[in-house]
C-alpha cells in the first residue's frame, strides 16, 4: 500500500506532536559555507552537535572559482563565510571537504558522488535544491537556518507530512532532449506552485531510462515546481552508481536488499497524479523570470494579450519588459552576452560531456563570454582526464574551479546589468545572476550551442 | 523570541503572484550576520533604482506604507530559495504578518520560527483586502493570533487556520528547539533502535 515516500517517512518517525507534526530523524545533514548563522545560534545557547558523524560540509556558495585560496578572496565578509566553515568543522568535529580536499564541490554534487546520499535516507541541507539527492531514492529536502540549527542540536526535524504526487513520464526522449528539458517541461506544465505541499515521485519508462546524473538534474528542480522533495525509486542503475563509492555501505548485499523494498507498492495511492508524454518534449528554454515560463526552443515568446486574466497579463508584460523581449519573437535567435555551464543542476560529468560534444572543433562566438564551472573537484579531474577541458579551452571557454559560481553569484561572480545569459542552473528570477541580468535556463548542450552561435540555438539544427 | 501580540497596522500590497525570495532579499546580502540590519535590504532592487534613488512607485516607498507591519501578497508568496534571510528582512523592516492565498513552503515555516506570521486566507478575501488597501492606503487591518482571525477595515473578522503548536510557540514566545531538547530520551531511544550509525 504505501508509497516510497511514506515508507521512508515512517522509518524516520521519532515522535508525534499533538498538532500532528512528526519529529523525524535525520540520517545525513549536509552543510555549506552559508551555514555560519546556524552555528552562531547554537553557540548563543551553549548547545553542541548531537551527531557530528552525520554532518558533511563543503564550501561552495562563497568561494570564487578562479582560485582555491581563501586568502585570495578579496571581500573580507565573503572570506569569513568560507573560513568560518573550516573553524566550525574543527571545533564541532564534522567532516569537511575543504578547498584543499580532492572531494570539494557543490554540496549537492558531493553528496551523491561520495556515496553519502543513499536510498531510504532522510537528508536535509540549508539549501532548497536538496531535493537533488532524491534521485537516489532518498527523502531529501531543503530547510531554513533555524531548522539547520535545530538539526545540528537534535539530529531531528519537525515536519507536517506532505502529500504524495506521482509524475509519470512514459515514452522515449527525442534526440537532443535531456533531463533538464524534462524538468523545465514539467514545471511549465504544472506551474511553479503545481507541487506545493507535495513530495514528487518521478516514474515511468522515460525516468527509468535516465542515468543517475540525469535523475539528479530532474530531482534538483522539484523545488521550482513548489515541491518539498522529488525522488526516483532506486533500481539497478542506482546500485551500480553507488557501488564502490567511499561512503557506500560495507554490508552491501543487505543494503541492496533493503533498498529494493523501498519502491512504492503496486497499489500505492498518490494524492495527485500527473502523466506526460516524454516523446513530446523538445529542447526547452525559459523566456521569463520564473522557471515555469519555458517553451520549446523552436517556439515563440508568448503574447500577454492571450493571457487568461488581467493579473497574468500584467505579470507577463512585466517579464517581457525586464527580459527585453517582444511577444511573438522566435526564441531561437535571441542574442546573448554570456554563457554559464555548471551548478548543482548541470555541473556533473555527463553534463560537461554533452557540452563538450557541441563545443568540439568549434569556437565561441565573438563578444560572448562563456564559462564552464565543474560541479566538484572530482568532476573537474575526471573531465580533465578525458580531455574535455582542452576542448572547452580550444573553443574559447573559460575552464574554472568547482563551486556554485554564477548560479547565485554570492561569491561575486555575477553578470552586468542588461547582460543576457544562457545558464544551465535552476533559477531565472529577476536579478538572480546580478541586478538587471537576464537569464535563460537550458540544458548544457543547448548552452554550449548558444555560446558557439552567440544566440539561443536549437541544437537539432546546429 | 518576543510574544506575538495582536498587530494593528496599515497593510501594504505586494499584489503579484509568485514573488520569489530573491526579490525579497537579493543574494548579495546573504552573508550578512544574523544581527545585521536585514530590513534595510528588503526588496532592495525593487525599492531603489540602479542610480540609488528611491522608486516612488514601489509600495513601500509610499507615505502610509513606509511604516507598516502587515503585508498582503499574491499566490505562492515567497517561493524559491530557502533563505531564512528573507524572513529576517521582512521582520527587520517591521513586518509581523503576511496575508496571502498561499506561500512558498519553506518561507512559511521560516516565518513561524521568527515571529513573522504567515496568514492564509481565501484568494477572493485577499484580493478584496488588496483592492481596499490600494483605494485607501490608510485603511488598517488587525491580525489577532490569539483569536485566529484578521479583522478587515470594515470590522469584519476573517478566521484563519494555523498549526496549533506553532501558534502556542508564537503566543508564548518560546522556540521549538527547547521543546525538542526536552525529548532527548526519545531521540536516544530511536538512535538505539536504528543503531547509532545506520550507515
Ligand atoms: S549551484 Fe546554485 S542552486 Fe546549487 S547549491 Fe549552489 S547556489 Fe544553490
Amino acid at each position: 500500500m504505501p508509497t516510497m515516500f511514506e515508507k521512508i517517512w515512517n522509518g524516520h518517525r521519532v515522535l508525534e506532536r499533538e498538532d500532528g507534526q512528526t519529529l523525524l530523524y535525520v540520517d545525513r545533514h549536509l552543510l555549506h559555507d552559508g551555514t555560519a548563522p546556524a552555528f552562531e545560534m547554537l553557540r548563543k545557547r551553549g548547545v553542541k552537535l548531537r551527531a557530528p558523524e552525520r554532518a558533511f560540509a563543503t564550501p561552495d556558495h562563497y568561494m570564487p572559482t578562479d582560485t582555491r585560496r581563501i586568502d585570495e578572496i578579496a571581500n573580507p565578509e565573503l572570506r569569513e563565510m568560507v573560513a568560518s566553515l573550516t573553524r566550525n568543522a574543527a571545533a564541532e568535529g564534522f567532516t569537511l571537504f575543504g578547498l584543499d580536499d580532492a572531494r570539494q564541490g557543490i554540496v549537492h554534487v558531493v553528496g551523491p558522488e561520495q556515496g553519502i546520499s543513499q536510498p531510504g535516507m532522510l537528508i536535509v541541507c540549508g539549501d532548497s535544491h536538496t531535493s537533488t539527492h532524491g534521485a537516489l531514492g532518498a527523502l531529501a529536502f531543503g530547510i531554513g537556518m533555524t531548522e539547520v540549527a535545530h538539526v545540528l542540536a537534535t539530529q531531528c526535524l519537525w515536519q507536517r507530512k506532505p502529500r504524495a504526487m506521482r509524475i509519470t513520464l512514459d515514452g522515449a526522449l527525442a534526440p537532443g532532449v535531456t533531463a533538464k528539458d524534462m524538468i523545465l517541461h514539467i514545471i511549465a506544465h504544472i506551474g511553479t506552485a503545481g507541487a506545493t505541499g507535495h513530495v514528487i515521485e518521478y516514474a515511468g519508462s522515460a525516468v527509468r531510462a535516465l542515468s543517475i546524473e540525469a535523475r539528479l538534474t530532474l530531482c534538483n528542480m522539484s523545488i521550482e515546481a513548489g515541491a518539498r522533495a522529488g525522488m526516483v525509486a532506486p533500481d539497478n542503475t542506482t546500485f551500480a552508481y553507488l557501488a564502490g563509492r567511499h561512503y557506500a555501505p560495507t554490508d552491501w548485499d543487505r543494503a541492496v536488499e533493503g533498498w529494493r523494498a523501498l519502491c512504492s507498492d503496486a497499489d500505492a495511492v498518490f494524492d495527485t497524479e500527473v502523466a506526460l508524454d516524454a516523446g513530446a518534449i523538445a529542447p526547452t528554454v525559459t523566456w521569463g523570470t520564473s522557471p515555469q515560463e519555458a517553451v520549446a526552443v523552436d517556439g515563440i515568446v508568448p503574447d500577454p494579450a492571450a493571457a487568461p486574466d488581467a493579473a497574468r497579463r500584467a505579470e507577463m508584460t512585466a517579464m517581457l519588459d525586464y527580459m527585453d523581449l517582444r511577444a511573438g519573437q522566435p526564441v531561437a535567435g535571441i542574442a546573448l552576452n554570456r554563457v554559464f555551464i555548471g551548478s548543482c543542476t548541470n555541473g556533473r560529468l555527463e553534463d560537461l560531456r554533452a557540452a563538450a560534444a557541441i563545443a568540439q572543433g568549434r569556437r565561441v562566438a565573438d563578444g560572448v563570454r562563456a564559462w564552464v564551472v565543474p560541479g566538484s573537484a572530482p568532476v573537474k579531474r575526471a573531465a580533465e582526464e578525458e580531455g574535455l577541458h582542452q576542448i572547452f579551452l580550444d573553443a574559447g571557454f573559460q575552464w574554472r574551479e568547482a563551486g556554485c559560481s554564477m548560479c547565485l553569484g554570492t561569491n561575486g561572480e555575477i553578470g552586468a546589468p542588461g547582460e543576457r545569459i544562457a545558464a544551465t542552473s535552476n533559477r531565472n528570477f529577476r536579478g538572480r545572476q546580478g541586478p538587471g541580468v537576464r537569464t535563460h535556463l537550458m540544458s548544457p548542450a543547448m548552452a554550449a550551442a548558444a555560446a558557439i552561435t552567440g544566440r539561443i540555438t536549437d541544437i537539432r539544427t546546429l | 523570541m518576543d510574544r506575538f501580540a495582536p498587530v494593528r497596522s496599515v497593510a501594504v500590497p505586494f499584489a503579484r503572484d509568485n514573488i520569489d525570495t530573491d526579490q525579497i532579499l537579493p543574494a548579495r546580502f546573504l552573508h550578512l550576520p544574523r544581527d545585521a540590519d536585514h530590513g534595510a535590504c528588503l526588496f532592495r532592487d525593487l525599492r531603489w533604482r540602479a542610480d540609488g534613488s528611491e522608486d516612488p512607485d514601489f509600495p513601500l516607498n509610499r507615505a502610509p506604507w513606509r511604516d507598516v507591519r502587515i503585508a498582503l501578497g499574491g499566490r505562492n508568496f515567497a517561493c524559491g530559495s530557502s533563505r531564512e534571510n528573507a524572513v529576517w528582512a521582512m521582520h527587520g523592516h517591521g513586518f509581523r504578518a503576511v496575508i496571502a492565498p498561499s506561500f512558498g513552503d519553506i518561507f512559511a515555516q521560516n516565518g513561524l520560527k521568527n515571529g513573522l506570521l504567515p496568514v492564509r486566507l481565501p484568494e477572493a478575501t485577499v484580493a478584496a483586502m488588496i483592492a481596499r488597501a490600494e483605494a485607501d492606503p490608510s485603511a488598517e487591518l488587525t491580525v489577532d493570533l490569539q483569536a485566529q482571525h484578521v479583522i478587515d477595515a470594515d470590522g469584519i473578522a476573517h478566521p484563519f487556520e494555523i498549526d496549533p503548536f506553532a501558534r502556542r510557540c508564537l503566543l508564548d514566545g518560546i522556540d521549538e528547539l527547547a521543546f525538542t531538547l526536552s525529548h532527548h530520551e526519545d531521540i536516544a531511544a530511536f538512535e538505539n533502535r536504528i543503531g547509532r550509525d545506520n550507515q
